[in-house]
């Protein structure tokens, strides 16, 4: 017979929680922001095939810190519901909000319901034909969203991230001046310059003529942005 | 049909998998259609005459716009030619709803891939997909629910463009030069056999899919020809190495006035 010590509600949460910031805090961050034509999400991610960010649907794309294998579960998770939706009833009807709800049930459960908690931040942004339609719904391990405006930072150092936004930010900047900007944001915390081959970077584009808006930056692009 | 493995120990599923058909057949079963048991074939709607050749820079793919019921034409402006995604396009003939659903789900099945892997499949890999997608039809096709599809796209592997034609059991080959399906296939095939050559431009390769579809459209009752009075064109998809691209009425309306031209 196996006796299970009596932990207070208040304690396991506290626990679960301080041990999910723990498994974030030691990742990398991700910027995501508005500009003139759009969204970017940027990235510092030596890897250039174990992705960060990614394509959701026509309009929605996801960025994931944490553990790897955990957002990547949810961006899979995510890919399915919206190609489900879009085919049930029409590529029109998938939203963000949606998807962002989705997410949020399922990380609660996971938070309250299960041994360990998911050690990942999500993202998802989405981009409409309207300046005001964009929005970013930011989703924490414990299924807790808030809708941002204009920038958010998330992942390891996501508190001094914001502190330099917060200064330098400017929702008019073309492609060009965010990505350049928002690298120098990423290396700021320890005074780093980041290369351009270790920036990951997916935008989603208004102006873009195909459905699926969303496009990777290459990393020639990145590296003339950061040229220029 | 899963490609889903199992691990020894754990018993967890390994990996994820990448198919759109599967999950819908795990998530919503009712959305695939099912063959009945009942006797006779139903009389729904039939696409006709779609075609495919190869040319100097990739492949082109026509069609015309009819779609029949039995004696009565159905549809004027049915549009049978589809680009599949950035690379390759699908040609469909057969039962009309039933085509037409299979080019989305195709559509979907490469899309989510692409998504959920971070990679576009291999031109081979894309045509063996359709080819079980078209399997799996064939209860249906042995109630008269026949679809048959050409597939061609621009082989990245291989620097050339490649065409594959299927029979109704999900059979596939490859074809060399050129290759029509559906109803007028056979008048069509004779166009393309005279017209035909290695290297053809752009330009000349939509002449002569125009100048089939035309010649099937003599021959064949099913088949509609172009209609100059009432703006009704082939569709044409193109595609190459730069991507695939819908040709516009424009363009396929001059290569028809040349054929009926040179014909007057």
């Amino acid at each position: 017979m196996s006796f299970m010590p009596y932990v207070s509600p208040d304690q396991l949460m506290k626990d679960r929680s301080e041990y999910a910031h723990k498994g974030i805090a030691r990742g990398r961050s991700v910027i995501g922001l508005e500009f003139a034509d759009g969204l970017l999400f940027i990235a510092e991610n030596p890897s250039a095939t174990l992705h960060k960010i990614s394509e959701i649907y026509d309009r929605i794309a996801f960025a994931g810190v944490g553990k790897y294998s955990e957002f990547e579960d949810l961006r899979i998770a995510g890919i399915r519901l919206a190609d489900l939706r879009g085919y049930s009833y029409g590529r029109e009807d998938v939203k963000a909000r949606d998807l962002a709800n989705a997410y949020s049930q399922a990380l609660s459960t996971i938070f309250t319901q299960q041994m360990k908690p998911y050690e990942v931040e999500i993202l998802v942004g989405e981009v409409n034909g309207e300046v005001d339609g964009t929005s970013i719904y930011h989703v924490l391990f414990d299924g807790s969203v808030t809708d941002e405006h204009g920038f958010v930072a998330i992942g390891g150092h996501a508190d001094d991230l914001t502190e330099e936004l917060k200064e330098r930010y400017n929702a008019g900047w073309d492609l060009a001046t965010a990505v350049k900007t928002a690298v120098q944001v990423l290396g700021a915390p320890d005074q780093r310059t980041i290369e351009h081959d270790h920036i990951e970077s997916g935008v989603l584009e208004r102006s873009q003529s195909r459905r699926r808006k969303f496009r990777r930056l290459t990393d020639d692009e990145i590296a003339g942005f950061l040229a220029g | 049909m899963t490609d889903r493995v199992e691990l020894p120990l754990s018993g967890a599923s390994f990996g994820a998998n990448p198919s759109f058909v599967e999950l819908l057949r795990r998530q919503r079963p009712e959305a695939l259609p099912s063959a009945l048991q009942m006797s006779g074939a139903l009389e729904v709607a039939q696409g006709t005459t779609v075609l495919g050749l190869r040319f100097a820079d990739g492949i082109v793919m026509a069609g015309d716009r009819r779609a029949t019921a039995g004696y009565a034409i159905a549809d004027a402006k049915m549009k049978k030619v589809f680009a599949a995604d950035d690379l390759s396009a699908i040609a469909i003939a057969g039962a009309a709803g039933q085509a037409v659903e299979t080019v989305r789900l195709f559509q979907l099945e490469l899309e989510h891939y692409e998504k959920l892997t971070g990679d576009r499949l291999s031109l081979e890999g894309k045509a063996n997909r359709l080819a079980q997608m078209i399997r799996a039809n064939f209860p249906l096709a042995m109630q008269g629910l026949v679809v048959v599809p050409l597939f061609g796209g621009y082989d990245v592997a291989r620097s050339e463009g490649r065409l594959f034609y299927y029979d109704a059991t999900g059979g596939r080959w490859e074809e060399e030069n050129y290759q029509a399906t559906g109803s007028g296939a056979q008048p069509a095939k004779n166009s393309l056999k005279k017209r035909w050559r290695p290297g053809l431009t752009h330009e000349e390769a939509l002449r002569v899919a125009a100048e089939a579809l035309i010649d099937a459209a003599e021959d064949d009752v099913a088949t509609g020809g172009p209609d100059l009075a009432r703006g009704i064109f082939p569709v044409v998809v193109t595609v190459t190495a730069l991507g695939a691209t819908e040709s516009s009425d424009e363009d396929v309306a001059s290569a028809v006035r040349a054929v009926l031209e040179a014909r007057s």
